[in-house]
């Protein structure tokens, strides 16, 4: 049984067919990227796992539970975590704040403390900004505070869409090897990327979306080396 | 200006009783208005049903000979916590069965739907008022009679009361607010929803929580309303509320600690025109100009201002 499997998932956004029969898994410990254009489809794939679009037609099945009409709030409370597209930062909390928010399940203080502690184990940065306001913190550092803030409620799967969007290629760099780093210590993730090169390189498995339906789907280093991808996403 | 000078003292004190109560209304225009864009025009007759609700608890315990045995300090706290909670749960219940449903339609709609819900609070109370007794003002029972006189200055003991109560709670809420979970909530869900509920918040219990806190503070702020000034009818909301609502505007809507310094600067504004209109234009204006100097002040904040004294131009970020 699968980590994460998604059977024949149709969602709308607004009037608009965003996803058509998606068929997706993901198994425990493994990196998965959704690669593809702008409006592909990768996004809303994430949001209706997370519950924030609802799905239409089909499931998503998590650890064997069916969580297709869940909502965002419920999904992550069953350990399925979110980073949103653009980092979503709370601009007018502090940056302790951003992370306690992140762990908004979880009565135990002391626990609430560890957890911060392991994320500045991977983000030194984020301790150093503790009482800043988030919307002050500069875009490699927003993306390091929201992997952060997602860590608070410590995952089983990790979700993450775009973080390389808008980041300087030495900051690409660090939060492709953190992506590595979380994976190595266990963590599930799936990645949605426009850095198709990147993301397959790091990912165990791809899938490429093209308006709404899966196009190809593989091992990492196999979609790397499809010459009809090359030319499509990494030309 | 030595009538000015002489009638300061008075001035301040009356302005800071009515700004007190203005603020603590604006409160809660101001936190419905930060999380939904909202502006909950029942929140005036919220204020309203809270003055009517502690006038008939005050009267059924008058009726039970507790006021007569017990400190009045101990019948205010009980009569503001049963008022506080019932009129919660009044703010509650409006925004789930009449703006929930409307959460997705435009604000036009809601708004409109608002004045619906103030109107109807307002005949509601008129007509169980009236079943009760033939007229629809009420007087409600003096808690805290009398008055300090300090060289010519009149203080009421009630004066102290709603100045020590309307501070206490505005303390209470800045707590809630900055230093609980629920507020931290709170603030989150007011800058972004959908990022919120990724975090395990649920968005709709935050909403409901805003507004219980809020409408409980008018629900209270109401008693304190009816122990000062004697005398309610089913329509003091609608003023007070339309006031309370600009000194939200002009602290900045949706900045609580702004709210809370517009209301008590319109306080003060309003009560210095009553004092002094008719002595700085010759008699041209009388005192019962008061009202078109304080709303005067409020557009030219709006035109100098438009994000109010103490709010910040919103800065859109891509």
């Amino acid at each position: 049984m699968s980590y994460l499997e998604l059977k024949q998932v149709t969602a709308f956004y607004g009037a608009i067919q965003a996803l058509k029969q998606i068929d997706l898994t993901v198994e425990e410990g493994e990196i998965v990227t959704l690669i593809g254009s702008n409006g592909a489809g990768k996004s809303t794939t994430l949001k209706t796992i997370s519950g924030l679009v609802p799905v239409k037609e089909g499931s998503v099945i998590y650890k064997g539970q069916d969580i297709t009409s869940r909502k965002a709030h419920q999904t992550t409370k069953l350990g399925v975590a979110h980073v949103p597209e653009g980092r979503r930062i709370f601009p007018k909390l502090t940056v302790k704040e951003n992370l306690q928010i992140g762990a908004f399940g979880v009565k135990d203080k002391k626990l609430i403390e560890e957890r911060m502690e392991k994320v500045f184990s991977y983000f030194p940065r984020v301790k150093e900004r503790l009482h800043q306001l988030g919307g002050t913190m500069s875009g490699g550092e927003q993306q390091m505070l929201a992997i952060g803030r997602a860590l608070m409620m410590d995952p089983d799967l990790l979700m993450l869409d775009e973080p390389s969007m808008g980041l300087a290629p030495i900051i690409v760099e660090q939060i492709f090897h953190i992506i590595k780093e979380l994976n190595d210590d266990g963590m599930t993730i799936l990645l949605v990327e426009q850095n198709a090169f990147q993301a397959l390189k790091v990912a165990h498995r791809g899938y490429v979306l093209q308006t709404g339906s899966i196009w190809r789907s593989g091992k990492g280093q196999t979609l790397l080396a499809d010459p009809t991808i090359t030319e499509a996403y990494l030309a | 200006m030595t009538q000015v000078w002489d009638t300061l003292p008075q001035v301040l004190i009356d302005g800071l009783t009515l700004g007190a109560i203005y603020a603590i209304i604006a409160l809660g225009y101001t936190m419905v208005y930060g999380i939904l864009e909202l502006i909950n025009f029942a929140h005036g007759e919220i204020f309203m049903a809270g003055a009517f609700i502690g006038t008939a608890v005050l009267i059924g315990l008058t009726g039970l000979g507790w006021v007569a045995v017990m400190p009045a300090i101990f019948i205010l706290l009980l009569v503001l916590v049963i008022t506080g909670g019932l009129t919660g749960m009044l703010g509650m219940g409006i925004e789930r069965l009449a703006y929930r449903p409307l959460r997705k339609a435009s604000k036009l709609i809601t708004l409109i739907t608002a004045i619906g819900v103030s109107f109807l609070l307002q005949d509601i109370v008129r007509f169980i008022t009236e079943t009760q007794q033939n007229n629809y003002i009420v007087n409600t029972p003096s808690l805290f009679p009398g008055s300090l006189s300090i060289s010519g200055l009149n203080i009421r003991y009630s004066f102290l009361v709603v100045i020590i109560v309307a501070i206490l709670m505005m303390v209470a809420l800045e707590f809630f607010v900055n230093r609980t979970k629920w507020g931290l909530a709170m603030r989150a869900v007011a800058q972004d929803q959908d990022t919120a509920s990724l975090m395990s918040v649920n968005v709709n219990k935050v909403i409901s929580v805003t507004f219980f806190v809020g409408s409980a503070l008018g629900g209270a702020t109401g008693v304190l309303f009816a122990i000062h000034y004697g005398t309610i009818d089913p329509y003091i909301g609608f003023i007070l509320g339309l006031k309370a609502f600009t000194a939200a505007v002009l602290g900045g809507i949706g900045n609580i600690r702004g709210a809370m310094a517009g209301g008590m600067l319109l306080g003060l504004l309003e009560m210095f025109a009553a004092a002094n209109l008719s002595a700085i234009t010759a008699g041209l204006l009388s005192s019962e100009y008061k009202d078109v100097f304080a709303f005067a002040i409020l557009i030219l904040v709006l035109i100098f201002r438009p994000e109010g004294l103490f709010g910040r131009a919103a800065i859109e970020k891509v």
